[in-house]
């Protein structure tokens, strides 16, 4: 039994337990004891609300934030205290906003290459995985372009292209499609899980736009910081 | 390299900014270079009036000032016959007054002191430097502001003098003082002795034997060497340290445009930050941007400032009421000193900046879109 339940936890990429988290010492309480599993390459799509901890339990999976109380685990090894966040955050997760968050006097390759110059990658190499993203997002004519040249779309899928820089295992998307117009949206949610499949992702992504999330493996519903529904 | 445009990005951005903070920098940097560099060169100016080319000054212990010293006639004469010695001056300074110049330097000499010996005579002779009733000579400046000239009388102090030359030196100090035959001097200024004794040694390895012999045969005077009565001399070291707290308190001013610079380039992107962050960038890397940028502007203000300082130094030169007073020989010793406070200036002022901009919390930055 002790094995069988090793291994299940072996299993999970992400392993959020009784996660509770408050702010201004208890006095506003945003996540009420969420469990979350996610498996290698799953999509899951967090819906709900504003304000129900969807943004938050992001934050605290990606180790930007520490929950007030329960634990999370990623690939098995808890976040926080004795765990390097520096390397974690650059090789094992990757993170895109609903604004974009790029440095508008950058290029959109000097924007993606960030990752890799904070890891202290081989410049090659990195460039050699820029040109292979760019062209899986259809922005390689792009590259040399100021932030402020390029159309919404473009400037998410460059955040895809950032995000997936380091190779990372888990992708944490907040509201990736939040900015964009319809047809845009369902563009780039479709790339994301397109490049989250090849690449092998787990995928975690908040949005209201449940038709996108119904494209997901999961979709769990999540009220006033609480899952309430797995489907 | 997309580090470096990292830390360039910013003070592009704001470039007026960047510019102020440059200018405070320069402006620092050549405020010191220029008072120190003018100050160390009267020092220098002063100092080689007083030892005119001797090795070493011997003058009454525990003075003051050197007006005030008084070495007897009878030390010199004794001094001189010392088989070590080649020569040995005796020198009395004072300061005279005329009707519209309360100080001016008097320097009561003998005819062959150097000061006589190695100037330009633009009018009258050497040779007649201590003949006559009552003679003088006046270094150029002082004959063009006394309006005296060869053969003229001219009143000084109490006295009335007869102007027997006028000379030239490369000293602006000497250039615009007078000079009397000792015995002269020693009567205008009710003194016996003189100020100091300039010695020039046969052989310069002399001098610390020199120095003891002072010290066992005279033991109210002192021999120092000219670059140590340069550092020990009080009014020297007085001057000294005046500069370096003006161009101190200038560097710390500039000090605190770039920390001002640097608050600011924090304060307006902490979002900024806080995706570096996110993207992986490490405590110390979010703080050598900072200091990057300091860096930046603090080595662009130190050269820029050093150029500053050197054209000061050359226009100074060229007013002519400074002719001669203005030494404008920039040490390349005090150029890197001048620029490695300002870099350290530059790193003081991002200190604060930071360790603020490595306290961020990306989530907390990011909440707010």
């Amino acid at each position: 039994m002790m094995l069988s339940t090793k291994s299940a936890e072996a299993s999970f990429v992400v392993q959020a337990t009784e996660i509770w988290k408050s702010y201004e010492q208890g006095a506003i309480a945003v996540l009420n004891g969420v469990n979350l599993e996610a498996r290698k390459s799953e999509a899951i799509a967090l819906c709900g609300p504003s304000g129900c901890g969807k943004s938050t339990l992001l934050h605290l999976i990606g180790g930007l934030d520490q929950p007030t109380r329960g634990t999370v685990r990623v690939n098995g090894e808890p976040l926080g205290r004795g765990r390097d966040m520096v390397h974690f955050m650059r090789h094992e997760v990757g993170f895109i906003f609903q604004l974009h968050n790029l440095i508008p006097d950058l290029t959109m390759e000097e924007n993606c290459l960030l990752p890799a110059v904070a890891a202290g990658a081989n410049r090659t190499a990195a460039l050699t995985r820029l040109q292979d993203l760019a062209e899986r997002t259809g922005l390689k004519h792009r590259l040399k372009h100021r932030i402020q040249k390029l159309s919404g779309g473009e400037r998410q899928r460059t955040a895809i292209c950032r995000a997936l820089m380091n190779r990372p295992g888990i992708l944490l998307a907040d509201e990736p499609t939040g900015s964009l117009d319809e047809k845009t949206s369902s563009a780039v949610f479709k790339l994301l899980l397109d490049l989250s499949h090849t690449e092998g992702l787990t995928l975690l992504m908040a949005t209201h736009d449940r038709g996108l999330a119904a494209s997901c493996d999961r979709v769990l519903e999540m009220h006033d910081g609480r899952i309430r529904t797995d489907c | 390299m997309i580090f470096l445009r990292l830390i360039l990005v910013n003070l592009l951005r704001h470039k007026i900014r960047t510019f102020i903070s440059i200018a405070g920098i320069a402006f620092s940097v050549a405020a010191m270079l220029t008072v120190v560099t003018v100050l160390e060169g009267a020092v220098g100016m002063f100092s080689s009036i007083l030892s005119s080319g001797a090795e070493l000054i011997v003058f009454e212990r525990n003075v003051s000032d050197l007006f005030f010293s008084d070495v007897p006639p009878a030390a010199r004469d004794d001094i001189a016959k010392w088989p070590m010695v080649s020569h040995a001056d005796a020198v009395l300074f004072g300061v005279v007054s005329s009707a519209d110049h309360p100080i001016i330097t008097c320097f009561g000499v003998t005819a062959a002191d150097a000061r006589i010996r190695n100037a330009t005579w633009l009018s009258g002779s050497a040779a007649d430097f201590d003949r006559g009733a009552n003679p003088v000579v006046l270094g150029e400046r002082a004959a063009e502001f006394l309006g005296a000239s060869t053969g003229k009388d001219v009143p000084i102090g109490h006295g009335v003098f007869h102007v027997i030359g006028v000379i030239r030196t490369r000293n602006g100090f000497e250039d615009g003082g007078v000079f009397m035959p000792l015995s002269t001097a020693q009567s205008f200024f009710h003194k016996e002795g003189s100020s100091v004794i300039t010695i020039k040694l046969r052989n310069k390895e002399d001098a610390a034997a020199f120095k003891a012999q002072i010290h066992r045969r005279y033991p109210n005077l002192i021999a120092l060497e000219d670059a140590e009565f340069s550092r020990s001399y009080s009014q020297f070291k007085i001057l000294k340290a005046t500069a370096w707290a003006v161009g101190g308190c200038g560097l710390a001013l500039g000090g605190l445009g770039v920390a001002n610079t640097m608050i600011m380039s924090v304060f307006t992107r902490i979002r900024e930050i806080a995706i570096l962050r996110v993207n992986g960038f490490a405590n110390g890397q979010i703080a050598a941007i900072i200091f990057g940028e300091s860096a930046i502007v603090a080595v662009a203000g130190a050269f820029s400032g050093l150029a500053l300082g050197a054209i000061a130094l050359y226009a100074l030169k060229e007013v002519p009421a400074l002719h001669g007073y203005v030494d404008v020989t920039i040490r390349p010793l005090l150029m890197l000193i001048v620029v490695v406070l300002a870099l350290l200036t530059g790193v003081a002022g991002a200190l604060y900046p930071a360790a603020y901009a490595m306290r961020i919390k990306p989530v907390e930055a990011l909440r707010f879109e």
